[in-house]
């Protein structure tokens, strides 16, 4: 700190060596926030990551309980354990949020993605395309004599990894769901 | 058995069910239906305000002092886009606060309407909670629940946006028996092993202090009551932030005065060499810690907070209590004393007598002078004359704010308004206009600086048609004070902007306004201005003319730790280190 002493009144350093450089390592949680489903919820959500600058990997959002108006939100993100902890906070603040649970530390859990990759090709790429589909469990729920929409599921570095297969066989456009995860266990 | 009426009706009519007396507002197309209600009753007061933000601040002085919520109903668009900098504010420091808004009828929303604003969406990120109501049956229910969420947990404030054909349409009335509250139930009892570790805690602790903050206000007077109480029994030495003074008397013998930036000394000093800190209500405020890594390195540190969200935010803290602050002192007191009321009496000794030996160094002394009026000494003076009266002091922003929380002593909560956690400037008069309100016969002065005032002056207009006493006792130094000091210290002394050039005759303002006026600039003739300020019965500015270029001190400048402060006169170079220079 004291290294940037200088006199009053010279010019400014950038605020951004100011950074602590042993600052603890970033972890990546995956939340799931129980919420009424009433409107504005998920801007209220969404709203504190970025006015607080925190990072969003991944949403899903879904109502779960429609006579109960209740709705799950998957949150995927990222941050030293500090920060974790306020962002579990802060939500927690959010009057329409019920519960929040971390499923990155309370046991173990279980996340899956859906995604849909749209491949176009001919002759050998063609081949290979669902060959690799097969191995990876993905169907193709839809075909032309140039193309697939392969519908693959499971944890997103298993689609990540699929993604990357695809990419030189001719992949045009994916969309992913982001991550829906369950805790494992009776409870 | 349910009661049919409309949306109008209703508000009004929920507004008397919560106890409601004074509202501030204006009017405009969106609300015209609930002002024709509110024209047809007389339970309910209407202060008519000359601009929305001034009603949101009046609102929050009538909360600070009251311990009540705070009601403002104010029209769809503009009305509630100028009332977004005091819901703001009310968010930073915890106000409970209730904002109808209008808007535009429900079949309208969407289409850029007149006077349309997506003001759930605007201030979203600045209440605690809002609501939109699209269904009059439900209106009545939605506006209990606002003052439920205000009020509960750390208080803050919400808006109720309201369609006009809602406010046309009937529907049934929900009375707040009925309301439902119940999905929303801030834990008030704190953890009791937690309390008990505490108590074991201040037991062994050989320098402990007690650093409080605004949350034992928000808490009640009960609570208030239990912190004296506890400093009482344990005879530790106590501090608190801008937002907690008058929590604990100004005048008891264990009071170290304000801490933080512009703190004292001695209780600056006392937080950062203690060995185990009590934060009450407090959250660590960047003007309350300084530089993090060095604040109170070798202390043990509790924080009592009523939000989750508050422990460890910023500071880390080695036992954090969640619960009501008046709770939690409740049980503390009792095991503390079930367990024999002791404390470590021997290091208490020697600690005192450290913080005597930093008492000694006398931080607030200022060099006076015969010709000009020092703004320390107008507050001085101020102070002496009305200290014994009953008094409520709501202040602007800057440098007078901070001398006045200096100079100035309250020994009872609620009597000290001030913008901290937002810093608005502009929020004293219209402060002083929801104070005086609530407390008509009362003496409300706003300590304003000139440039601060002139940021809402159009609230006078409300102060003379209310026959409101307010008096505005302004530190005129034709500069912006606070920002010329940090320019002075940081910027080379290069003052852009920072200086009034065309600043209005108060004196003449006032008549304008049809109160009365006077300007002072001889320390002789001061005494005998404040005089006929309190005395005088109707609003009154007292423009004091004060030294231009008086800097307020002690200071911790930015990104240095508690023991680095400067004192009065001293040098000031190389204060601040450039990782300093970029914080605020």
């Amino acid at each position: 700190m004291n290294a940037l002493k200088i006199k009053k009144g010279s010019s400014r350093k950038s605020a951004y060596d100011l950074r602590d450089p042993n600052a603890d390592i970033v972890e990546t949680h995956t939340l799931a926030v129980i919420v009424d489903n009433e409107p504005g919820v998920l801007a209220r959500v969404i709203g504190l990551f970025s006015g607080r600058g925190y990072n969003i990997d991944s949403l899903t959002v879904a109502e779960v309980d429609h006579t109960g108006h209740q709705s799950r939100i998957t949150i995927v993100t990222g941050g030293t354990p500090a920060v974790i902890e306020q962002i579990k906070a802060q939500l927690g603040r959010i009057v329409p949020v019920h519960r929040v649970h971390d499923l990155t530390v309370e046991g173990q859990s279980v996340e899956r993605e859906l995604a849909l990759m749209k491949v176009a090709g001919a002759g050998e790429k063609r081949v290979e395309a669902l060959r690799l589909a097969d191995i990876f469990r993905a169907n193709a729920v839809d075909s032309t004599l140039e193309s697939f929409v392969f519908e693959i599921t499971g944890t997103p570095e298993k689609i990540d990894a699929f993604a990357d297969l695809m990419r030189p066989l001719g992949l045009v456009e994916i969309a992913r769901t982001g991550v829906a995860a369950l805790s494992r266990g009776a409870t | 058995m349910t009661r049919q009426m409309t949306g109008a009706k209703m508000v009004v009519q929920a507004l008397k069910d919560q106890g409601v007396d004074t509202v501030f507002g204006y009017p405009g197309g969106a609300v015209l239906p609930i002002y024709d209600e509110i024209f047809q009753q007389n339970d309910i007061r209407h202060v008519l305000v000359r601009h929305e933000q001034g009603a949101v601040h009046a609102a929050e002085g009538y909360a600070r002092s009251t311990g009540k919520p705070g009601v403002v109903l104010v029209t769809s668009g503009p009305g509630a886009t100028n009332a977004v900098t005091g819901l703001t504010d009310a968010l930073l420091d915890s106000i409970p606060i209730v904002v109808l808004t209008g808007q535009v009828p429900t079949f309208m929303i969407g289409t850029d309407g007149f006077q349309e604003a997506d003001t759930v969406g605007i201030t979203r990120p600045c209440t605690k909670h809002n609501w939109l109501v699209k269904d009059t049956n439900k209106l009545a229910d939605t506006i209990h629940q606002a003052f439920h969420v205000a009020t509960t947990g750390r208080p803050g404030p919400t808006l109720i946006d309201i369609p006009k054909d809602v406010q046309f349409a009937q529907g049934d009335y929900t009375t707040p028996q009925k309301a439902r509250t119940e999905h929303y139930a801030p834990t008030v009892k704190g953890d009791i092993d937690a309390i008990t570790q505490l108590a074991d805690m201040i037991e062994k602790a050989e320098r402990p202090v007690f650093y409080t903050g605004g949350g034992v206000i928000n808490s009640g007077t009960a609570a208030s009551q239990l912190l004296r109480e506890m400093v009482e029994a344990t005879n530790f030495p106590i501090t608190s932030t801008l937002m907690g003074l008058g929590a604990y008397p100004a005048s008891g013998k264990n009071w170290l005065g304000m801490l933080g930036m512009h703190g004292l000394y001695e209780a600056n000093m006392a937080m950062h060499d203690c060995d185990l800190m009590i934060n009450i209500g407090a959250r660590f405020d960047d003007r309350i810690t300084g530089r993090i890594d060095a604040f109170s390195p070798g202390s043990k540190k509790a924080h009592i907070d009523i939000d989750p969200s508050s422990i460890n935010k910023v500071i880390h803290v080695d036992l954090p209590i969640v619960g009501d602050v008046g709770h939690v002192l409740e049980d503390l007191l009792r095991i503390w004393k079930s367990r024999g009321r002791k404390t470590n009496t021997e290091g208490l000794k020697n600690w005192w007598k450290q913080i005597e030996a930093w008492r000694e160094v006398k931080c607030l002394t200022y060099k006076n002078s015969t010709q000009t009026i020092k703004p320390q000494y107008a507050v001085e003076r101020l102070e002496a004359m009305t200290r014994s009266m009953d008094r409520y002091v709501t202040t602007e922003v800057g440098q007078h704010q901070m001398w006045a929380a200096q100079f100035m002593g309250f020994d009872e909560p609620g009597r000290w308004m001030t913008s901290g956690g937002l810093g608005t400037m502009g929020y004293g008069l219209p402060a002083s206009v929801g104070v005086q309100m609530a407390h008509p016969d009362s003496l409300v002065v706003n300590v304003a600086g000139e440039a601060s005032w002139l940021m809402n002056m159009q609230e006078m207009g409300t102060a003379v048609q209310f026959r409101l006493p307010i008096k505005q006792f302004i530190l005129n130094n034709e500069r912006l004070g606070m920002v010329r000091q940090w320019q002075e210290l940081l910027h080379g002394e290069r003052y852009s902007h920072s200086w009034s050039e065309a600043l209005p005759d108060f004196v003449k303002l006032a008549e304008a306004f049809g109160c009365k006026g006077r300007v002072v600039k001889d320390p002789a003739d001061l005494d005998d201005a404040i005089r006929e300020m309190i005395e005088y019965d109707g609003p009154f500015i007292l423009d004091v003319l004060v030294e231009k270029h008086e800097n307020c001190f002690p200071m911790i400048p930015s990104g240095e730790p508690h023991n680095k402060m400067l004192l009065g006169e001293a040098t000031t170079d190389d204060a601040i280190g450039a990782s300093g220079a970029v914080l605020v």
